[in-house]
């Protein structure tokens, strides 16, 4: 395996949260508007990288025992940091994340894969690993934030491509883009999209209609 | 208190409205038994992180938390996530000790649950949205057990629908996870209705 498939291979043959359903929680919160979903996927981007790199850097003096203590105290410290960071320089941002920067401590892609990927591989490939499940991450972020935005809002990263009919333009807005329950059905659509292209993701149904070819002896 | 209570079981469903716990609601809900038990460990935990975690904020981390001490200026929030997910692992901790001596029943039967729930967003974001929205500590039990609650009913449910949707013959892709998404949203879509519940 070269490096170049720990940064890829994430993307889309990999990706956490249509794959590994790694992540999610987040991943539907702060997708109403694609500038929240920008930042949401560099912090997250970030977060991973550092505390994957971390870890594997300090994976043979960790006790088995008490890893996971560790390792989410070492991710709690950089959530932390960045969380300080952005009430610092991007105020308005934060208040618009509300808790979600925090909730990164417990968003189960950064532990799992220190877990699955930085306790047992050198500190290059892990970070590697950890940008690329970023990426992969934000792929999905900004697939989701941009539709439910410029359908519900008609514009993108705040900046109107369309005029609404408010503003005597004819563009209705859709209403249901800015509410919980669209997130869900874009991303159940978007696995969709993902599964048809890519047939070997696709999970087999634990029950199936008999058909007449099945009755033939 | 009655108003936080329905708030916070049907208008403002952890789950539905604000995507916590995403993960484990949908790893752990084929079956509607397994749902049941993650979903009274969940309500158990929440309804004591949340108060916990308020004493803790307020005791000892928010600005002139230590002033009795001669340390007015002393401000230790930024303190605050590492103690509240330390808090929650203690506090998991402790229930599984508890229970496995002096209800080993119940103990069996919320028994691999009770680790999940320390990764679990849904507990530490009740407590986030706790300090966030400045409750006092009487709104801080009624939030944790009415939170606990509401994420408990909309995993049980999701269970109960996914028991029935895997006979269904659906077009290939869309069986597991895109069928599981496009379920909780229209269960998201129908607790949308309850915005017009008072009591």
């Amino acid at each position: 395996m070269s490096l170049k498939h720990h940064l890829t291979a994430p993307l889309i043959g990999n990706n956490p949260i249509t794959l590994q359903i790694l992540g999610i929680c987040s991943a539907l919160a702060v997708t109403t508007t694609l500038s929240t979903a920008v930042t949401m996927s560099v912090a997250l981007t970030v977060v991973l990288a550092l505390s994957s790199g971390l870890i594997s850097l300090i994976r043979h003096h960790i006790p088995p025992s008490i890893r996971l203590i560790i390792q989410i105290t070492i991710v709690a410290s950089i959530v932390i940091l960045i969380d300080l960071f952005m009430q610092a320089f991007m105020f308005e941002m934060s208040k618009k994340l509300s808790i979600f920067v925090g909730l990164i401590v417990t968003n189960c892609l950064v532990l799992g894969r220190a877990e699955a990927f930085a306790m047992r591989n050198p500190v290059l490939p892990s970070v590697l690993d950890g940008i690329g499940n970023g990426l992969g991450y934000a792929l999905v972020l900004l697939i989701v934030g941009a539709l439910r935005e410029f359908f519900g809002a008609g514009s993108l990263m705040g900046i109107p491509l369309v005029t609404t009919v408010a503003d005597g333009g004819w563009f209705q807005p859709l209403g249901l883009m800015q509410l919980a329950p669209s997130a869900f059905f874009i991303l159940g659509l978007l696995v969709w999209v993902v599964r048809v292209l890519r047939p070997e993701q696709a999970e087999r149904p634990e029950f199936r209609l008999e058909t007449v070819e099945d009755r033939r002896p | 208190m009655s108003e936080l209570l329905i708030k916070s079981i049907f208008q403002e469903n952890l789950a539905l409205s604000f995507f916590l716990g995403m993960c484990t609601f949908l790893a752990v809900s084929k079956r509607v038994d397994t749902a049941v038990g993650l979903g009274l460990a969940v309500i158990v935990v929440q309804a004591i992180t949340v108060p916990v975690n308020y004493l803790i904020f307020n005791l000892l981390l928010l600005e002139g938390a230590w002033a009795w001490a001669g340390l007015p200026e002393v401000d230790l929030t930024f303190l605050k996530l590492v103690s509240f997910i330390g808090v929650i692992a203690a506090m998991v901790q402790i229930l599984e000790m508890t229970l496995d001596r002096f209800a080993p029943r119940l103990y069996r039967a919320l028994g691999i649950f009770l680790p999940l729930i320390t990764v679990n967003c849904a507990i530490l974001g009740g407590s986030l949205f706790m300090v966030e929205r400045h409750y006092d500590f009487q709104q801080s039990v009624v939030y944790g057990i009415g939170s606990g609650a509401g994420w408990a009913l909309a995993i049980i449910t999701f269970a109960a629908i996914r028991e029935r949707l895997k006979y269904s013959d659906m077009p290939r892709g869309v069986e597991g996870l895109a069928s599981a998404f496009i379920v909780t949203g229209l269960m998201s879509l129908g607790f949308s209705a309850f915005s017009l519940v008072t009591p």
